[in-house]
């Protein structure tokens, strides 16, 4: 059974329509990676997944449970909203750690608040995280004093430290030197390997070529095209194809 | 000289009963502005297009005229044109006139330093802090407040630094503050007169106090600068 199902997702901002429907499904443990140009709409799905907009249309299931129907008329009240979109996480493209706390608080912080477990027991449990992203030796750190590249590897153990059942990555690179850019797709590549389920928006072709079980071609707010990676390789879509050679 | 030395306790006492007096309004108008200003930003921030389109509107007036001239208003208005005298003649009515004045004038100045403060934190924060679950609640105590008064410390520090100043304007409706006792040696207190000195004397103590409180918001950034925004 698919752990993710999005069907006939909209949304728009006023009069622009940014999602005219939606639909796919991912299966636990796989690697989504959405392709698109810019103002495609990637952002916005990923948004909408995290109950950072509300769609107005569409359904999305998450292991076979309904947690949002737009057609059901029951408004989500703000505790159900908070609940449901903890089975997502979202690495932003911009990192967002919080400045003021050093790394491995930026990490226990959500847990703590949340009460996932005792001190003893989140504390812990951030520090094996730190320590899969290879930053053991930063926990004291303060994000200002990191790189962008370390900022971000914080930034995916923050998300995990919350057990979501998918990942999800808004171009997780696009703000970082192309010196830094491997640090943190090696991490996310790590985390394909411990069977995490994730989408990922990114314009690393070969990443996602190498990564994805699942690719989406998403531009003007639907999916054009849609296949395992060999879509990279041999795109039937036009605007795929000339999408791919903007890159080679 | 030697009529200095026998001057000068008199004149240190008068312009320490003075100095009292600008101490309590300077400490009454940050009490009473601090929240008030709170209050006037989150009416300018108001989504009720009205609310903080007249909030706006205030704010742009109070900041836009001289101090001087609303406390002015704010002193002779009820007596002379309304024949209302509600300050009556002591000097309590007038240190209540004044201290309305300063903390109205202060609250719109410091309701948009907040405001700035405020709106300085990126959205990404806020969002980061939803897609951990947490509530709004959360996200302001845990994560946007520290960011703000970061934010806020340095032009607060100006602002304050200028009300200590500023206080000597309530000199206007004759506030017997420092200003004012230094200025009565001009004219005859306590068995002296003619002394010019005095009045001049007073901007020690103006001095003495800003670099008092500019070691303290000196600190208090220091402590702030551990991490970066
Ligand atoms: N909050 C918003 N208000 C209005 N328009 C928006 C908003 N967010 C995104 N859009 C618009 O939606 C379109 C898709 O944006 P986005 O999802 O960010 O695309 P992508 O991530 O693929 O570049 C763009 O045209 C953008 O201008
Ligand atoms: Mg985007």
């Amino acid at each position: 059974m698919a752990i993710l199902e999005v069907c006939g997702l909209k949304k728009s901002f006023g009069k622009t329509a940014v999602l005219k429907g939606i639909n796919f499904t991912l299966e636990k443990g796989e690697v989504l990676v959405i392709l698109g140009s810019s103002g495609g709409g990637k952002t916005t799905l990923l948004r909408c997944l995290n109950f950072l907009e509300i769609p107005e249309e569409g359904v999305i299931k998450v292991g076979g449970k309904v947690i949002f129907d737009a057609g059901n008329s029951a408004v989500l009240s703000e505790s159900e909203i908070r609940k449901n979109r903890l089975n997502f996480g979202l690495v932003f493209q911009s990192f967002n750690l919080f400045p003021q706390y050093n790394v491995l608080k930026n990490v226990t912080l959500a847990p703590s608040l949340l009460k996932k477990g005792t001190d003893q027991e989140i504390t812990q449990n951030a520090k094996q995280l730190l320590s899969k992203v290879g930053l053991s030796n930063k926990e004291e750190s303060y994000p200002c004093e990191l790189s962008g590249g370390q900022q971000q590897r914080v930034a995916i153990a923050r998300a995990l430290a919350l057990n979501p059942a998918i990942l999800c990555f808004d171009e997780p690179t696009s703000a970082l030197d192309p010196e830094l850019t491997g640090e943190v797709l090696k991490v996310i590549k790590s985390l394909k390997n411990s069977d995490m389920t994730m989408i990922i928006v990114t314009h690393e072709i070969e990443f996602a070529k190498n990564i994805a079980d699942k690719i989406i071609f998403v531009d003007n707010g639907v999916i054009l095209e849609e296949g395992d990676a060999t879509v990279i390789d041999a795109p039937k879509n036009e605007r795929l194809k000339n999408f791919l050679a903007s890159f080679s | 000289m030697s009529d200095f030395f026998e001057q000068f306790p008199t004149v240190f006492s008068a312009l320490n009963v003075g100095f009292l007096q600008t101490l309590k309004l300077f400490a009454v108008t940050l009490l009473g502005a601090i929240p008030l200003g709170l209050i006037v930003s989150f009416g300018s921030m108001s989504r009720f297009k009205i609310l903080s389109g007249a909030t706006r509107t205030v704010v742009w007036i109070i900041r836009g005229s001289p101090l001087m001239i609303q406390l002015m208003i704010i002193y002779y208005f009820p007596g002379l044109i309304l024949h209302n005298p509600i300050w009556g003649s002591g000097e309590d009515g007038r240190f209540l006139a004044a201290a309305i004045a300063f903390i109205i004038n202060y609250a719109c100045y410091f309701s948009e330093i907040y405001r700035g403060g405020v709106q300085s934190v990126p959205r990404g924060q806020n969002e980061a802090g939803l897609v951990l679950g947490l509530s709004k609640r959360q996200i302001f105590f845990k994560v946007t407040l520290l960011q703000m008064i970061k934010r806020i410390v340095p032009p607060m520090s100006n602002e304050i630094i200028t009300l200590v100043k500023d206080t000597s304007l309530s000199r206007i409706i004759a506030l017997q503050e420092l200003i004012w006792a230094g200025e009565s040696f001009m004219k005859g207190s306590r068995g002296l007169s003619g002394l010019i000195w005095p009045l001049f004397f007073t901007g020690i103590y103006y001095l003495a106090f800003s670099a008092l409180l500019t070691a303290l918001f000196n600190y208090t950034e220091k402590k702030l600068s551990y991490f970066k925004i």
